[in-house]
C-alpha cells in the first residue's frame, strides 16, 4: 500500500487553500496518495469558479490585502490555485466533498465543478482514510 | 540522448519543479531518463528525495552557478 496523506479542508480562506493544495501536489509528487475532504466553508471553494475566490485569513482589508499578496505573487512566478488544482488531480488526488455540509448550507452537487470533484461522502470514510494515513491535517 | 525527456522549470517555485518531475515521471517510459533543470534551490534537494520515495535511480546532479540538473532513470529497459 503506498503512503497516504489526508487533508480536512475546512476553511475557505485563499491562504489555506494554497496549503492545501502545495501540501497535496507536493505529497502526490513524493509517490503518496492524497485525499483532501472539503467541509464547512472549505466546500464553498469547490463551487464552480469559486477556487481562488476566498479572503485572506488575515489582513484581508476588504479585499486589498489579497489584492497586494496576489500581485507579489505573479512577480515570484507563483502557480494560481486554479492549475495548482489542474495538477493536483492530473497526478491523482482525490477531492471528496461532505454531505452534511451541502445539507446545512443547501449546496447540491450541480453547484460543484465536477471537473475537481471525485466523490463526496460522510465522516466514516474520512476516519477509514485517516487510520490508513501516514499524515493527516487540518486546515 | 535518445530517451531522454527534458524538463524546463527555470523560473519556477515551489511545488512546480517537483510537480513538473513527477508529472514527467508517470510518462516516462522503463528505461527513459528524465533531465530536470531549474534554479530553485531546495528543490536541488527534494526532487533526490522525491526520486528515492519512489524506487528510481538518480543518476547525478550537477549544478553551475544558480542552475542545477538532475537526471533520473527509470528502472527497467533492458540495458538495467
Amino acid at each position: 500500500m503506498a503512503d497516504k496523506v489526508t487533508l480536512i479542508i475546512q476553511s475557505g480562506y485563499y491562504d489555506r487553500i494554497y496549503s492545501a493544495l502545495v501540501i497535496g501536489t507536493g505529497a502526490l509528487s513524493m509517490g503518496m496518495d492524497v485525499s483532501m475532504y472539503f467541509t464547512f466553508f472549505g466546500l464553498d471553494r469547490l463551487k464552480k469558479g469559486k477556487l481562488e475566490k476566498g479572503p485572506l485569513s488575515r489582513m484581508n482589508m476588504l479585499g486589498l490585502g489579497k489584492f497586494m499578496v496576489k500581485r507579489r505573487m505573479k512577480k515570484a512566478n507563483v502557480r494560481s490555485l486554479s492549475a495548482l488544482m489542474d495538477d493536483y488531480i492530473e497526478l491523482g488526488g482525490n477531492v471528496l466533498a461532505c454531505d452534511m455540509t451541502m445539507e446545512i448550507m443547501g449546496s447540491s452537487l450541480d453547484e460543484m465543478d465536477e471537473r475537481i470533484i471525485t466523490d463526496h461522502c460522510a465522516v466514516g470514510t474520512y476516519i477509514k482514510e485517516a487510520r490508513e494515513s501516514d499524515i493527516t491535517l487540518f486546515l | 540522448m535518445k530517451g531522454t525527456i527534458r524538463v524546463d522549470v527555470r523560473g519556477e517555485t515551489c511545488p512546480v519543479p517537483l510537480v513538473e518531475t513527477r508529472k514527467a515521471i508517470r510518462k516516462a517510459k522503463k528505461g527513459e531518463v528524465i533531465e530536470v533543470t531549474g534554479n530553485h534551490a531546495p528543490s536541488k534537494e527534494e526532487i533526490p528525495m522525491a526520486v528515492e520515495s519512489l524506487g528510481l535511480e538518480l543518476v547525478s546532479v550537477e549544478e553551475k552557478g544558480d542552475e542545477w540538473k538532475i537526471l533520473i532513470k527509470i528502472p527497467g529497459g533492458g540495458d538495467g
